[in-house]
């Protein structure tokens, strides 16, 4: 039931990628270029999906479980750390370099494997050096007796 | 030479709901939220049980073009940047987005839909980071 209902989401997350324009890096640059021939469609977009999930998230706000009978998982954390700034600032350098996120690479993969497979192995090898890096902060902690767990990631 | 793409209102509206039904079926249905780099980051955990619902996630999201295409012509991506510089930009969109908890649709569609503070905050980050990324290189070193 869980990974049905996931399967629809992750249909629908595309086809609205499709339909915007949102899976070509060119459109998303086009947003990103200020001092060129802008192209506001990506704030649209933005608008359009946080004005249509709003009710949605009120709603998960007040419920313990998803109609799937899961527990509802949504991030506890509300600290605003360097973690939150620095990762979100090597995010945003690597977004203006590619034009891709890691949704629209997705997409995009599907359509030209050869073009964006680059962007793919390099997304999948800095999420590797992420989880390993966690590993080594945790070992390092425990290894020094810290008391205080480390930071856990937030899934968003 | 820079790709010029022109304002779609109608099309970005239409696809922003989508991308909102789409969350809003995630967190109602599965009590997950919609973030991509997190769905995808988290299965390199292999936690028991918090592996399938990930896996078809992404079998969706792969499956859009074929459905897309089945109705309406597909486009194709344009990549400005040359190979190396593509993986170097998913070298720092893989380690950032798990670093700073979530990228576009985690905190940018899901984070701004609750309100949260710490999405508004990395949403500003990201998009002011990406902005000027993309001046320097455009408008100041010149296109790759």
């Amino acid at each position: 039931m869980r990974s049905l209902v996931a399967f629809v989401s992750g249909l629908v997350f595309g086809l609205g990628l499709l339909l915007a324009g949102m899976f070509d890096p060119a459109k998303i640059v086009s947003f990103l270029d200020v001092a060129g021939h802008w192209d506001p469609s990506l704030a649209l977009v933005l608008f359009a999906a946080v004005a249509t999930a709003f009710p949605a998230f009120r709603i998960a706000a007040r419920r313990s479980h998803a109609l799937s009978g899961a527990r509802m998982a949504l991030p506890a954390t509300t600290r605003i750390d360097a973690r939150l700034v620095v990762g979100s600032g090597l995010f945003g350098l690597g977004w203006g370099l590619s034009g891709f996120c890691p949704g629209p690479a997705v997409v995009a993969m599907v359509i030209e494997p050869f073009s964006v497979a680059p962007f793919l192995l390099g997304m999948v090898a800095g999420m590797v050096a992420f989880e390993w890096r966690e590993k080594r902060l945790a070992t390092h902690l425990a290894a020094a007796g810290a008391s205080t767990p480390s930071p856990e990631p937030v899934k968003e | 030479m820079p790709y010029i793409t022109d304002f779609t209102p109608l099309a970005a509206l239409g696809g922003g709901v989508f991308i909102g039904l789409a969350a809003s079926l995630l967190i109602l249905g599965a009590g997950k939220v919609a973030g991509i780099s997190g769905i995808l980051g988290g299965l390199l955990r292999h936690e028991a049980g918090d592996v399938a619902w990930r896996w078809a996630f992404v079998a969706g999201l792969a499956a859009a073009p074929l459905a897309f295409a089945w109705a309406w012509p597909l486009g194709r991506p344009h990549m400005e940047a040359m190979p190396l510089v593509l993986m170097l930009g998913g070298v720092l969109v893989g380690f950032g987005t798990r670093l700073g908890g979530g990228c576009t649709s985690g905190h940018g569609v899901c984070g701004l839909a609750r309100l949260s503070p710490r999405s508004f905050v990395a949403t500003g980050v990201f998009v002011a980071t990406a902005v000027v990324t993309v001046f320097v290189v455009r408008h100041v070193v010149g296109p790759w």
